[in-house]
């Protein structure tokens, strides 16, 4: 009976899985046009499996140990079962293979059970709960089924009440199994995750590559739409990769906006993309919701705008783009990127930026700063210290770039650090002076592209004029703009982070410097030079070169929780339940250092924020400086004459 | 073809930078507009149509922007004048003073006298319009608001009270269309041959502060200007009051 069942059972599940896969790619199909490498991707698609995936995996032991025994076993175990009970190839080695496999497989779910009997609120519920039961009744029929094959049982031993059982967990085991992973079970996934891996818009992040730059919007073609309005917006690939959530919530634990209690969860957001994506409401979402933010009043489909239907438009604004939810996707999809690009329709077409962001912008239209500063005064905070200017010089080994913060006099400290640290070590550098204009960090990623473009483009003109071996700046978010998003422009330079900068000087002996003695350090990753760079060695190295053992936080390195300042969260100002600077300022008290070192304008300002009694914060710049053993400095040459004219 | 609602707008500086914007009153004109009106609010320029500027304004979400087009120099009055007559036009709201040019904020009262209209200056919000009577906010200062009656047409300037002008976004403000009309040019003699001169700063009076304490402090700030020597004259004709303004004019030396 069973042999006559069986080959029904699992054809009709693939075929079923079949017609679900072209519905599903139907879906996403939806989507704008990308230019992917499609057969490349698919062939690179197993060892981005093996090795990229498996690398953010491996950072939990133990789930990655259960996924490559449940899935390896799963794997190996369809394919058998396939061959074995489908085509009726009743090879005793197949058999033992399969028994392993199945073996294997159950041993995997029965670990995937234990994690679901307490399960942290990260993870989604619903469906999900269901799904170890379905691998352990799968595994453990076919492990059953197998056994007359390879000899170790008679045929039909069990009689028919048996059979029965077998069959009735056959058919459980490859609906959850076969046809659920392309009708939207949990295990699609698998399916989506696969392909998702194939075809990745940013495939440069396979094989240890690092791809963090925005992609530019074309803003020459007028049918172009700008940004992301409704689903069907997004790229397709884009919609794959939401297709391809686990529902982890590895990114819930890490966003430091959901910690907060502002109205945004990276998982939700991606599963809310999918009900988009799909049609339908977030009802059938098992996770926890935006706070804030009932689940079920939401919904909407492909054609629909995605802001006011899906997704409010606070929960796009929360976020702080600092991208640990993207690092910690064992998926890697790609969070900012679709935030960001549904902030540029609201932006570009609705004139939407909330709070102070419009104001924002208009001053970086008119001024080049995001504070509305008159232009002449960019070089107020060095009126004293004599700087080359690019403008006076045919060359220089360092381009300083200043950043915004030379209008902020907390920065301004900072700034003047630095340069006493150039100068200490005679390096022959220069500045824009008012040539230079804010880098576009903040308009890109409140989704102002149009403002982006147009400073970049002025920039790009500008340093194009002079003749310089790198950029040194103190800004990590400068940094990441000159360094990864100006390319696409045309923009291709050498640029280096100021701690960069200094470990670099440092190795080579041009600072002369004495061991600090201000008392224990804690160090404050950035995001935009650590995820976004990997920067994370370099200002540890100038910390050490101080004498300074750094107090390590336990949420450092990639994992480093944002200091709330980035992505314009500052100037959008959506309400939470508390500051993310006050999270992140209790992570440094934990350490119990007395002094926190950072490398960002942003960070300073943000962590300065924080109430006293705190540690001090200060920049890597402002600890090298006051570890500097000066010898005297030799007179500066007379100055240029005439003054320098405003533009 | 009849407009209803017309704003009156210029290209207008930035304080910190002077780069060409929306100016920010006439921006603020254009806002309570496009909730009075909606889409059917025709905005108008005198001047340049090719400013990119302008387009600061369309971003706000126009579809059209009008322009009458004429040189540097040129009045602006009369060709306003003129459209705002033949367009049959129900309301016009402008700033009250254009941040370029001449910036005498003259523009409104020598428009207002020559279409024989009725102006409000520094309205915050416009409530309803009934049976061609319009209830109007005015603004006064420290925070105090006037509640007018006025009947159509009449002619509205704005300042920091009305309310703050809408987001311009990219996408309008490139899609939108500047429709430029050619004009009679009239030349400004005023701003044509006067010599510009930068204004020198008048000395401001040390503010003396007496209070010696915070409800002190606090009245001396709130407290409206005492007037002193003011007179109220109430059931004078008008000519009675006229002789009364009149002779008051000639005792401070405007009126000689």
């Amino acid at each position: 009976m069973l042999n006559f069942l069986l080959p029904i059972l699992l054809f009709a599940a693939l075929v079923l899985a079949f017609i679900g896969a072209v519905r599903r790619m139907n879906m996403w199909r939806r989507g704008r046009p990308s230019k992917v490498d499609l057969l490349g991707g698919l062939l690179a698609m197993p060892r981005r499996y093996m090795v990229d995936l498996h690398h953010v995996v491996a950072r939990d032991k133990y789930m990655a140990n259960t996924h490559v025994a449940t899935a390896g076993g799963f794997v190996l175990a369809a394919v058998l079962a396939i061959l074995v009970h489908g085509l009726g190839l009743h090879n005793r080695i197949l058999g033992y293979v399969l028994l392993l496999a199945t073996a294997l497989m159950f041993v995997g779910a029965l670990f995937v059970f234990k994690r679901r009997l307490n399960p942290p609120s990260r993870l989604s519920k619903g469906p999900w709960m269901r799904l170890p039961k379905s691998l352990l009744v799968f595994s453990a029929s076919f492990f059953v089924l197998t056994l007359p094959v390879a000899g170790v049982l008679p045929e039909g031993f069990g009689g028919w009440a048996l059979a029965a059982v077998l069959a009735l967990g056959v058919l459980w085991g490859v609906s959850e199994l076969f046809f659920g992973m392309t009708w939207g079970g949990p295990m699609k996934h698998a399916f989506a995750g696969a392909l998702h891996l194939a075809w990745h818009r940013r495939a440069e992040r396979f094989g240890g590559g690092r791809s963090t730059g925005l992609k530019p919007l074309n803003l020459n073609d007028r049918n172009a739409p700008l940004g992301v309005e409704k689903p069907k917006d997004f790229t397709w690939n884009q919609l794959l990769g939401f297709d391809a959530c686990v529902q982890c919530g590895k990114c819930e634990a890490a966003c430091p906006a959901f910690a907060a209690g502002q109205p945004l969860n990276p998982k939700k957001l991606i599963q809310d993309m999918v009900v988009g994506l799909a049609g339908g409401t977030d009802a059938h979402f098992a996770g926890s919701p935006y706070p804030g933010k009932p689940i079920g009043e939401h919904g909407g489909n492909p054609h629909q705008p995605i802001v006011n239907g899906l997704v409010d438009a606070d929960t796009l604004w929360s976020c702080t783009t600092c991208r640990a939810c993207v690092e910690e996707c064992p998926m890697m999809i790609e969070h900012v990127d679709a935030i960001v690009d549904m902030r540029r329709f609201l932006t570009l077409e609705k004139g939407a930026t909330p709070n102070n962001g419009a104001q924002v912008l208009d001053n970086l239209i008119a001024t080049d700063n995001p504070g509305g500063f008159a232009p002449g005064g960019r070089m107020n905070w060095a009126a004293d210290l004599n700087l080359d200017l690019m403008r006076d010089k045919p060359a220089a080994d360092v381009l300083f770039w200043v950043g915004d913060g030379a209008f902020d006099m907390r920065n301004q400290r900072t700034l003047r650090a630095f340069v006493k640290v150039l100068k200490a070590a005679r390096i022959n550098f220069a500045v824009l002076g008012l040539e230079e204009r804010d880098s576009g960090d903040v308009a890109r990623r409140l989704g102002d592209e149009a403002t982006f473009q147009a400073l970049a483009k002025r920039n790009i003109q500008t340093l194009g004029q002079y003749s310089f071996q790198r950029i040194v700046t103190c800004d990590p978010h400068s940094f990441h703009v000159l360094k990864n998003e100006y390319g696409a422009f045309g923009g291709d330079y050498l640029v280096q982070h100021h701690s960069t900068y200094m470990a670099e000087l440092i190795s080579a002996g041009l600072l002369n410097l004495a061991a600090d003695a201000g008392g224990s350090v804690t160090y404050h990753d950035p995001c935009y030079l650590g995820r976004y760079n990997g920067e994370y060695e370099a200002p540890r190295a100038v910390l050490r070169a101080l004498g300074i053992e750094v107090k390590e936080m336990q949420r450092s390195g990639f994992r480093s929780r944002c200091c709330g300042g980035g992505g314009g969260a500052p100037i959008t100002d959506i309400p939470g339940k508390q500051r993310i600077p006050d999270m992140r300022m209790d992570d440094i008290r934990e350490t119990g250092a007395e002094r926190v070192a950072v490398g960002c304008p942003q960070c300073t300002a943000m962590l300065e924020g924080v109430v006293e009694p705190r540690p001090q914060i200060k920049d890597i710049a402002e600890l090298v400086a006051d570890a500097l053993i000066e010898d005297s400095a030799p007179a500066k040459p007379a100055r240029r004459a005439e003054p320098e004219v405003i533009a | 073809m009849t407009i209803a609602t017309v704003a009156l707008v210029s290209i207008g500086a930035h304080p910190a930078s002077g780069r060409a914007r929306r100016a920010e009153q006439d921006a603020r004109a254009v806002e309570l507009g496009l909730e009075l009106a909606g889409e059917s609010l025709h905005v108008l320029h005198a001047g340049n149509p090719h400013e990119p500027a302008l387009r600061a304004y369309l971003g706000m979400g126009l579809d059209e922007l009008h322009v009458l087009e004429q040189p540097d120099g040129a009045d602006a009055v009369p060709v306003l004048r003129d459209y705002i007559r033949e367009a049959g036009v129900q309301l016009v709201l402008t700033g009250s003073q254009a941040e370029t040019g001449e910036g005498s904020g003259m523009l409104p009262y020598l428009l207002a006298e020559e279409l024989g209209w009725p102006l409000l200056v520094g309205v915050a919000q416009i409530e309803s319009i009934h049976n061609g009577v319009a209830q109007v906010l005015q603004a006064l200062p420290r925070g105090q608001r006037r509640r007018l009656q006025v009947r159509l047409p009449f002619l509205v300037t704005v300042d920091n009270a009305a309310p703050k002008a809408r987001q311009s976004a990219y996408g309008p403000a490139t899609r939108g269309l500047v429709n430029a009309e050619v004009v009679e040019i009239v030349t400004d003699e005023l701003s044509t041959t006067g010599v510009l001169q930068p204004a020198r700063p008048r000395p401001k009076r040390l503010k003396v502060i007496k209070a010696k304490s915070g409800a002190d402090r606090m009245k001396a700030a709130t407290a409206k200007a005492a007037g002193g020597s003011g007179q109220v004259h109430t059931g004078l004709s008008a000519q009675a009051g006229a002789e009364v303004i009149l002779k008051l004019l000639i005792e401070e030396g405007v009126v000689r």
